[in-house]
């Protein structure tokens, strides 16, 4: 799951986005698992929003196709959710899906502390917002608040970006139902120690 | 048992950068740059980046850069790492992992010597 939020997250970098909250957030009771991600990037008109579904379409020029999106739609509706897109010309974007938490097509996270990292190592200015949730556990990684710590020293930094990495994993949980209980419950403790 | 990350840990990491700004690095100026679009992404570059994060991190390396880059149009080359040490040639290196590109970083950035076999050049000579 963390290398679509990485495609979908760099779309965000490439429309320019200064802003980037990735939210992902997973309901047992309501059997959902939110995946969001909100820029304030240059954001599409009515017709290229009509076309950004279309594995065929890119607004880039290297190549003829682009799959980030059609990647991510496909794994939403195999596990039973929907995809929403919204986007206004000159405001930014919010791309959501909702999967069916139960669904047996759920992949694992995976390694978000990496993707976190990616969208890091060549913005260092990025404002950048992880938020995750598991029923009532949550997590938040802001990158203002690292820059703040950071006072003098870049966030580019081979071992400031391998902290990240292992400081974001340590707070979020893997989502699928078979294996989450006994890794909740320590993340919760790592958290709250940290 | 896997030591907490805590934000403690950050400001000690700070002090440490802090203290190896001050010791010159000859190393200055060498960009290291991963494509990481879609094609990269799912050829495997995200842990190629990590690699070579992790491994510079290790060997106290100091003033090289690590950055990420868009598609450049070589989709069935990915992961494409690409090596720049100001006053040489930028070398291109091709189908990388991230044991590859640990090496990379030991034998080219620290070292000096361009790993020829895995570059795209020769690649496009056979």
């Amino acid at each position: 799951m963390a290398l679509y939020v990485l495609d979908l997250a760099q779309n965000s970098v490439v429309a320019g986005a200064r802003n980037i909250v990735i939210d992902i957030a997973a309901d047992v009771k309501a059997d959902e698992l939110l995946i969001r991600i909100t820029d304030d990037g240059k954001g599409m008109g009515p017709d290229l929003l009509e076309k950004v579904m279309d594995p065929f379409f890119t607004s880039r020029k290297e190549r003829r196709f682009g799959l980030g999106i059609p990647f991510f739609k496909d794994l939403v509706e195999q596990c039973g959710g929907t995809l929403t897109i919204e986007s206004k010309e000159g405001e930014g974007t919010t791309i959501e899906g909702r999967l069916k938490l139960s669904s047996v097509d759920l992949i694992p996270l995976g390694d978000m502390g990496s993707t976190i990292v990616s969208l890091l190592v060549s913005n260092p200015e990025l404002n950048l917002t992880y938020r995750f949730s598991f029923d009532d556990y949550s997590f938040t990684f802001d990158a203002v608040q690292i820059r703040e710590v950071l006072q003098g020293v870049s966030i580019t930094e081979p071992s400031v970006l391998n902290w990240i990495k292992e400081y974001v994993n340590q707070g979020s949980i893997e989502i699928l139902p078979n294996i989450n209980t006994s890794r909740k419950e320590g993340a919760k403790k790592d958290y709250e120690a940290g | 048992m896997k030591q907490v990350k805590t934000l403690e840990d950050l400001q000690k990491i700070r002090e440490e950068a802090l203290r190896k700004v001050n010791i010159r690095s000859d190393r200055a100026g060498t960009r290291i740059t991963v494509g990481m679009a879609t094609c990269g992404i799912a050829a495997g570059a995200r842990p190629v980046m990590m690699a070579i994060l992790d491994e510079l991190e290790k060997r106290n390396v100091s003033g090289v850069t690590v950055v990420e880059t868009g598609c450049i149009g070589l989709c069935k080359f990915e992961p494409i790492v690409e090596v720049y040490v100001p006053g040489h040639e930028k070398v291109t290196y091709i189908k990388m992992d991230p044991d590859k590109a640990r090496q990379v970083v030991v034998e080219h950035v620290i070292n000096g010597h361009p790993i020829r076999e895995w570059t795209l050049e020769s690649a496009e000579l056979e």
